[in-house]
């Protein structure tokens, strides 16, 4: 192919980058996953989601998951939130093993999960008022994580009055607001149109420099993942196992003009590789569509190209 | 009707214009109306009567008489041949099809009617009798339905034990218990709501659950990682989660038990709107009949149009159908 760009090794990082991995891996480690299997009992038989998958992230690392469809990267998240139980292996959160859902791994869902019947300040206020606080303080608490969204004008509006990325804004917040040890995201912004998700990409990043949280991110979506993510663990499928957990070599902090930097193309190049890997011939064959010239006779234009 | 205006009054799902809407819904009482009208003024539509005015010399005619106008015609032809008086009349419709007009003096002279016996009730009070007997039927099978409902559709448990025997009981007709209840109850309006009660308590149970276990999977999966306990999962998403469902349940419900008032009016000791329109029915004051059963739907439409109206006052976050 002509004009094909001359790209590094998505392998190197300048010394800078070098040097904030080296720090980032001698911190505590926030979440650990051992071993980890899931299988699921179907009736055309047992179908293994997930088979023996191992990985830390340390304090205040921002980890991406990716994989292919049906690489069970959303029953490795609900794993997480502790929705479901592992068939093997086990979730030690701060060193400390995780059964059934709790407070301490906080959760955003692509769909928007806001109670409806509750203003977003009370939206905000639920998981507050659950951990046993008084109705004044997780009130204060609300403003100050609604006003950290950017979304004080909206306190006493219903969830259908805003617009999706507000949503999502909320449900950030809501989640926040419990000051979990680790926020799990599963796609959230894979619902949003490509403008609005740029938007929230560079939110969520200013949030997670500001506060001390751990976040762990799914996505399907190979830019936003390196542009947030420090280091994106890659599952292939059928069955989900790990594949590679990639440092990205894209500088910290990010910016959306990176998007066309060396080092983020390297990665994406990489990212591609490992997600569409070029398919044995058969393949391709077996799954093509019947393509025949179908344009009228007298018809204006000669050829597309 | 050009191609246009068709796609306008006919578009597929498509709202039609404010005042079209208006105008359509004018027109579904129009309508009807309109048709009972022609059918009772219009003389050639229908009206397969003779109303004697002159009974002439047929021997069995009176005055006032409705006859069949078979019977009418061929009595006149008999005469005609004979040279006697021929009986003079004007098409009517049976004694059970009353015009709009004099239903519509029905509707007043009902209430300011005295009742013919010292025992019996005027019009309004049989219609508040009524009302009591819908109203405690109703309330008693909802303090005990829906709570029941919400746990069948909250816990797998409850479910498997309310429901097959409710699923059993609810094809087991209400009017059945009649002699039952008022065998344990007595003849007044305790088996009257009782019936009201069983009619409503097992569809109610169903209806209940079937919504409960409606609601968004996902806000109970949010909730329990926000640290919702079981208890709060219950109190705090599941009921106000399906509050507005409910609402409209329960409206479409006391529907239903407005059917089942009835039957319960019959069994015992006869009483209330139902007691009233069989007692016209018997002195055939079908005009009166006609009334009383339009003031059961008058009084329906008007519950159900206040319930509506309140739906959207007590729960604001539904008002999505305007914006999104």
């Amino acid at each position: 192919m002509k004009h094909m760009l001359e790209l590094p090794s998505y392998l190197d990082q300048d010394d800078e980058v070098r040097d904030r991995f080296t720090r980032l891996k001698q911190r505590p480690i926030a979440l650990e996953v051992k071993s980890l299997g899931k299988t699921f009992d179907t009736p055309g038989g047992v179908v293994t989601a997930l088979k023996d998958i191992n990985f830390k992230t340390f304090k205040r690392e921002f980890v991406c998951v990716i994989g292919p469809s049906g690489c069970g990267k959303s029953t490795l998240i609900r794993i997480l939130a502790g929705l479901e139980s592992p068939t093997s292996g086990e979730v030690l959160l701060d060193g400390a093993a995780v059964h059934g859902p709790g407070p301490d791994r906080g959760m955003v869902f692509q769909g928007y999960t806001l109670f409806p019947w509750l203003t977003v300040k009370r939206n905000v206020m639920f998981g507050l008022l659950q951990a046993g606080h008084s109705r004044e303080s997780a009130e204060e608490d609300a403003r100050q994580w609604i006003d950290l969204v950017g979304l004080t004008k909206f306190v006493d509006s219903y969830p259908h009055q805003l617009s999706g990325g507000m949503k999502q804004r909320v449900a950030i917040a809501r989640a926040l607001a419990n000051q979990p040890r680790i926020l799990l995201m599963d796609e959230p912004f894979g619902a949003l149109d490509a403008q609005t998700r740029l938007k929230m990409q560079s939110y969520l990043m200013d949030i997670w420099k500001n506060i001390d949280i751990t976040v762990l991110f799914i996505t399907h979506d190979l830019d936003e993942a390196i542009y947030l993510a420090d280091r994106i663990l890659v599952l292939k499928a059928h069955p989900g196992e790990v594949q590679e957990l990639i440092e990205v070599s894209v500088p910290q902090p990010r910016s959306p003009d990176q998007l066309l930097s060396p080092e983020f193309l390297a990665t994406k190049k990489r990212l591609e590789e490992l997600i569409h890997p070029p398919e044995e011939g058969d393949d391709i064959n077996s799954d093509h569509m019947n393509m025949v010239r179908m344009v009228p006779v007298d018809h204006e234009v000669e050829s597309v190209f | 009707m050009s191609a246009r205006s068709t796609t306008r009054w006919f578009a597929v799902r498509r709202e039609l214009p404010p005042k079209t809407r208006f105008l359509m819904t004018i027109m579904s009482f129009l309508v009807p109306l309109i048709l009972w009208s022609l059918i009772s003024y219009v003389p050639w539509l229908w009206h397969p009567k003779v109303e004697i005015s002159d009974p002439g010399d047929v021997s069995y005619f009176k005055q006032g008489m409705l006859v069949d106008s078979d019977l009418f015609d061929k009595e006149s032809l008999k005469l005609e041949a004979t040279d006697k008086t021929l009986p003079v009349g004007t098409p009517a419709n049976p004694i059970y099809l009353p015009a709009p007009h004099e239903v519509a003096v029905a509707f007043y002279t009902a209430f300011t009617t005295e009742p013919k016996r010292r025992s019996e009730m005027w019009l309004h009070e049989s219609l508040w009798n009524s009302i009591q007997v819908i109203f405690w039927g109703f309330v008693l099978s909802s303090i005990v339905g829906v709570p029941l409902g919400v746990m069948a559709g909250t816990y797998d448990f409850f479910a498997r034990l309310f429901e097959p025997f409710v699923e059993f009981f609810r094809y087991l007709p209400a009017p059945a218990f009649g002699a039952l209840a008022v065998a344990i109850m007595g003849i007044h309006d305790a088996p009257k709501i009782a019936i009201i009660f069983i009619g409503t308590f097992f569809q109610q149970v169903l209806v209940v659950s079937n919504t409960t276990r409606k609601l968004d999977a996902s806000l109970l999966e949010a909730a329990q990682t926000l640290g919702a306990n079981n208890k709060a999962l219950l109190l705090k998403v599941v009921v106000p989660g399906i509050l507005p469902d409910l609402y409209r349940d329960m409206r479409i419900l006391l529907g239903w038990a407005w059917t089942y008032l009835i039957v319960a009016e019959l069994i015992g000791a006869s009483s209330g709107i139902t007691w009233f329109i069989t007692q016209q029915a018997r002195y055939k004051n079908f005009d009166n009949v006609f009334a009383a059963i339009m003031m059961i739907g008058i009084l329906g439409l008007t519950t159900d149009l206040i319930l509506a109206a309140l739906g959207k006052r007590i729960f604001p976050w539904e008002r999505q159908t305007a914006g999104a």
